[in-house]
């Protein structure tokens, strides 16, 4: 099915955009959340189950303290009212990837609620509303077999493994976002990564949208200006940050197209493909399963009280967009550079650096320069680059030191790369090291005077600019591990100028 | 009236995927149509001021701490199972049905 899409700049002038994202956050606690099962990953099928988060009869559900606490901190960090008194609730549904029939969730008494997060795009500040934060549990994973293609709709069996369920989850709902117009896309994306610092700052959970740790929903609505909202649909299987923006983006020109053409936008469940940047229709929510809510009579009502909460909030770390105005301060960046910074990836990763010894200018040329050259070309994210703040720092060091110039710097930081070792043991088994012994470097000096008699010549009779020639030579002889300058200083004074 | 329809019913058979013949629904909906009677009654003499129960002991904050205890074996988890493959639980494949989250 090919249809022709309005260009972007049309669709935006008659229409205007409503979005609104739901967040899964897979938390990153030692057990699960009703029981003492681990949650480590790549664990064989089926080995990280106990009568709990099998739904044996019998077995009892008691929560998880530490799950608790990180919904709390999430929810202060988000400026959340945290609820005083709240419960579980059974959502009932008919799909084995939860064994108990049911995934206890939160429904109209969320741990958290009515917050916002404030998130900067093209300079402006944009205040995201957040409707509530709530935890939940995850589910097994589904694996469909028999019939030819593998997939479910020629499958006839499933095959279930319940390692990840039982998993922590926080839902994080945002409240409908008008009026960002063009921008829209864009917002969701960078709402998206915010909300994966702020958690990732939080330290409780690693936030990998490519491992599913941190997953998205993004709802979208178009309506005419001045006129009601429209009917939204909801996108689903939204993996990536860049996803995030495409998805919003392909939704907006697709239902601008039905709508032009006279027609209405189905309130639908749609799904995201990565490949084509396009979303297919889903289940329709006309016929949604009717999920009968009720209070989970297994787990008693939570009631966090007000000095546990304030204990909580005192407890926050310094949250990631005070943090970066704070280190642009301190770098002394501009704006521009500094989004430069943001948009690499590289703020922890430049701030660990200066940590660890290197100046702000010297950490950021690396990062942002060599190391994010060299995350392109791989096509990974800049902190898995395979080089740690320490070793940039202490690259930065060997130069400093003057045992390094630029150049073998950068041969020595493509083997830490390479995990060849740490930057001084590269530098002293690949011999780089900039040839600082004088003897041998007056003798490459001799050697390339008495090669070249003319040239030193010129030197002797004021020609110093002629010099450049000589240290060429010498700086061959040594393999570039000479200091340019140095080798300049000692020609000079070997003629006597 | 009754409290619940016949309709209503044959909903919740479908939600809980029971197959319940049409006579069964005649009973389900009359026996059901009691129990809900008899439960309104109660709801006549709870005051405005006597807020609804959920749970009958008033406990709040029953939570543990976030250390690892056994599992089960895989052969214990399967055990149960009517059928398995893969060390995994196997079941008839699922069509149309939303996923939780």
């Amino acid at each position: 099915m090919t249809t022709t899409l309005p260009a972007y700049d049309e669709v935006v002038a008659r229409w205007e955009p409503v979005i609104g994202l739901e967040t899964h956050v897979e938390l990153g606690t030692n057990t699960k959340m009703w029981c003492g099962c681990p949650t480590d990953f790549g664990g064989e099928p089926n080995t990280r189950v106990c009568p709990v988060c099998l739904g044996l009869p019998g077995s009892l559900p008691v929560a998880n303290k530490a799950a608790i606490e990180a919904t709390i901190r999430i929810g202060l960090a988000l400026n959340c009212s945290i609820a005083e008194w709240c419960r579980f609730a059974r959502k009932n549904y008919f799909y084995p990837d939860m064994p108990k029939n049911f995934q206890i969730s939160q429904y109209d008494e969320p741990l958290c609620v009515d917050g916002y997060l404030d998130v900067d795009v093209n300079g402006e500040t944009v205040r995201i509303g957040i409707e509530r934060v709530h935890l939940e549990e995850d589910t097994g994973k589904t694996l469909h077999v028999g019939g030819a293609t593998g997939r479910i709709h020629g499958a006839t069996e499933s095959l279930v493994d319940y390692n990840r369920a039982g998993i922590p989850l926080v839902e994080i709902v945002t409240k409908p976002i008008p009026g960002t117009g063009a921008l829209a896309p864009e917002v969701a994306r960078a709402y998206v990564t915010e909300l994966r610092d702020v958690i990732r700052s939080l330290g409780v959970s690693d936030v990998r949208m490519e491992e599913g740790s941190l997953r998205c929903d993004v709802n979208t609505s178009l309506n005419r200006p001045g006129e009601e909202w429209g009917t939204r649909t909801e996108t689903k299987n939204v993996n990536s940050l860049r996803s995030v923006e495409r998805a919003v983006r392909s939704e907006m020109l697709r239902q601008a197209s039905v709508l032009d053409a006279g027609g209405s936008i189905t309130q639908e469940t749609r799904h995201f493909h990565e490949d084509t940047g396009d979303t297919t229709p889903g289940r329709s929510k006309e016929t949604a399963t009717d999920y009968r809510y009720f209070p989970e009579p297994d787990l008693v009502p939570l009631a966090p009280d007000t000095a546990w909460v304030a204990e909580l909030k005192a407890a926050l770390p310094e949250l990631p967009r005070l943090r970066r105005k704070r280190i642009q301060q301190d770098w002394g960046l501009s704006d521009l550079d500094m989004q430069s910074v943001v948009n690499a990836g590289a703020v922890e990763l430049i701030e660990r650096t200066v940590a660890a010894g290197a100046t702000p200018a010297a950490a950021r040329k690396w990062w942002l320069g060599e190391l994010s050259r060299r995350a392109n070309e791989t096509g990974v994210e800049l902190a898995d680059v395979g080089a740690t703040p320490e070793q940039v720092a202490e690259l930065q060091g060997l130069v400093d030191a003057g045992r390094l110039n630029d150049k073998l710097a950068r041969i020595v930081l493509e083997g830490v790369v390479g995990g060849e070792g740490s930057p001084t043991q590269i530098m002293t088994n690949r011999n780089l090291e900039v040839v600082s012994d004088t003897g041998a470097l007056t003798a490459a000096v001799d050697e390339a005077i008495a090669a070249n008699p003319d040239v030193a010549d010129k030197i002797r009779s004021g020609k110093v600019a002629a010099a450049g020639a000589l240290v060429g030579a010498v700086m061959k002889t040594t393999r570039g591990q000479a200091d340019a300058k140095t080798v300049r200083e000692l020609i000079l004074a070997r003629l006597g100028v | 009236m009754a409290a619940i329809s016949r309709e209503e019913v044959a909903h919740l058979a479908r939600l809980s995927r029971l197959a319940v013949t049409e006579e069964e629904l005649d009973t389900f909906a009359g026996q059901l149509d009691v129990i809900l009677q008899s439960v309104a009654q109660v709801g006549e003499v709870a005051a405005a001021d006597i807020p609804p129960t959920s749970h009958s002991v008033p406990l709040t904050n029953v939570l543990r701490e976030d250390v690892v205890t056994p599992c089960l074996t895989p052969q214990e988890a399967l055990s149960g199972a009517p059928d398995a493959e893969e060390q995994r639980f196997r079941v008839p494949r699922i069509l149309d049905e939303d996923v939780a989250s």
